[in-house]
């Protein structure tokens, strides 16, 4: 079997974890790492349930080798808010009451929290198409749509 | 999914000769068993269903490849750029064909994830090819036959096919970069040379078991991308508003003068083997006075010999009106 060791920050903490190189970066946070706010859906890249911040940008953690992210800095669900201090998105999605069964949604708050920092959008079906990596079995859509508003509207404010 | 060795290229050099000697020891054409990997969007996901299973994956996603660069109307783009980096350059911006293609693919993490020089090798979506337990593919296994023929089709290709393989080429960018004359720079074991897109892929009808024209140890360094003195559009049509692959799309590059064609060039999508340059349709346009029954002309000249199974036998009249509605918006001629 062949292992290599990964140096990576997770949500502000660096982390030197010896890997399989099979392992993807979803099972290096929930199972090396325990951080199982990140959530797996399809494990192949289809549903977004697995969003992550590497480098500041929105990714898949499941389509992401775990030996790939050496050396980077990866922000997860855990790391953007406190239940005291909750990230503008999180505290959006509370408010415009936008998951239901709640398995998509730390995704849903990742992807939503990079695209924040993404430039070119104001609309709703701005936000339909931006958010379109994320899916919703439950089809919150049009809650998600308004909390993504919101929060935009937030951080303006 | 098969163990396998992870190595951080250096840089270039040397990474081709680890994918080359590897390729030469066993007497081998493709790299196969030691292979490139930059994003790995595609190649994780083939390595995870057992359909693709490299000894030694070579990490170029660190390699000073990650530059665009402009010069005398020329676009010049280093393999590593990822799709999202590209569509947002100022020079990309205002290239509705070119930003289309990458805006309208994928999703907005696979698009900062996914590089330009792995989209354009990127290998087929047909779900026969991806399920390793589906005995016939002559693309997986030469000489087995083709489980989608027989199959369930629809994504699948109606140019430059047969029965023997109707896999579909599913890049959105590479039918753009068709349609620019794009060419990519490579690097491989006799030195670098210079290969223009379309003759890149290398079509089912002639060799389903190969994707490319690259050799062992051949990797792609750079996208060059003449910047057009036309309007250019791109037209995607599928199944879902986004996030989704095409049924039929359409690259078209024009520029009418006194109501003449003076220039156009059209790149087909969702229907090809390969990113399909609609060469026929281009002969038709060429020269001629720009009118809506031209168009249908050379629409009808491209798709007259598709190849089809039930499952793809309305591709050709969607691919059609693709093309039609494509060029009406980019000359904006409509009668």
């Amino acid at each position: 079997m062949s292992r290599l060791s990964v140096d990576v920050t997770v949500n502000g903490e660096q982390h030197s974890v010896e890997v399989d190189t099979r392992r993807s970066l979803l099972d290096l946070l929930r199972e090396d790492l325990a951080l199982t706010g990140t959530q797996k859906g399809c494990d192949q890249g289809a549903c977004g349930a697995c969003t992550v911040h590497l480098d500041g940008q929105r990714r898949l953690s499941c389509l992401t080798m775990a030996v790939q992210a050496d050396g980077r800095e990866v922000t997860t669900i855990e790391g953007i808010g406190t239940p005291d201090d909750l990230h503008p998105v999180q505290q959006a999605f509370l408010d415009c009451d936008a998951f239901q069964c709640g398995a998509c949604t730390a995704g849903q708050v990742m992807s939503a929290a990079a695209l924040l920092d993404e430039e070119g959008w104001s609309t709703a079906d701005d936000v339909r198409e931006l958010m379109s990596g994320n899916l919703c079995r439950c089809g919150a859509y049009p809650r998600i749509v308004d909390a993504v508003l919101s929060a935009r509207t937030a951080r303006e404010a | 999914m098969r163990d396998f060795t992870y190595v951080l290229a250096d840089d270039v050099a040397s990474a081709g000769s680890l994918v080359h000697n590897d390729a030469v020891a066993r007497a081998v054409q493709t790299p196969d068993d030691v292979a490139y990997v930059a994003g790995g969007t595609t190649q994780y996901d083939l390595m995870r269903d057992g359909v693709w299973s490299p000894g030694t994956l070579v990490d170029i996603s660190r390699l000073p490849l990650a530059d665009i660069e402009v010069s005398d109307d020329l676009l010049v783009v280093g393999a590593a750029v990822t799709m999202a980096d590209l569509a947002r350059h100022p020079s990309v911006v205002d290239l509705d064909v070119l930003r289309d293609s990458l805006l309208l693919a994928a999703s907005p993490q696979l698009r900062t994830m996914a590089t330009v020089g792995g989209n354009v090798l990127q290998r087929t979506r047909c779900r026969y090819f991806r399920d390793p337990t589906v005995t016939q593919c002559n693309k997986r296994v030469p000489g087995s036959g083709c489980a989608a023929v027989e199959g369930t089709a629809r994504t699948h290709a109606v140019l430059g096919v047969d029965a023997g393989c109707i896999a579909v080429h599913a890049s959105d960018l590479a039918v753009a970069l068709v349609a620019l004359d794009a060419r990519v720079r490579t690097h491989g074991p006799h030195g670098g040379r210079t290969i223009s897109v379309t003759q890149l892929h290398v079509r089912a009808d002639e060799d389903p078991a190969r994707d490319n024209t690259l050799v062992a140890g051949e990797l792609i360094t750079h996208l060059e991308i003449p910047l057009p003195d036309a309007r250019s559009g791109y037209l995607k049509v599928r199944d879902r508003a986004s996030y989704e692959f095409a049924l039929t799309s359409a690259a078209v590059v024009a520029r009418v003068e006194d109501g003449v064609l003076a220039h156009v060039a059209i790149g087909l999508g969702g229907v090809g083997s390969v990113p399909w340059r609609a060469t026929r349709a281009e002969e038709v346009l060429r020269g001629q006075r720009a009118s809506l029954a031209l168009f249908e002309e050379a629409a009808a000249a491209e798709l007259a010999d598709a190849f089809t199974v039930p499952g793809t036998a309305f591709k050709p009249e969607l691919a059609r009106r693709t093309l039609v509605r494509q060029l009406r918006d980019v000359t904006e001629v409509t009668a």
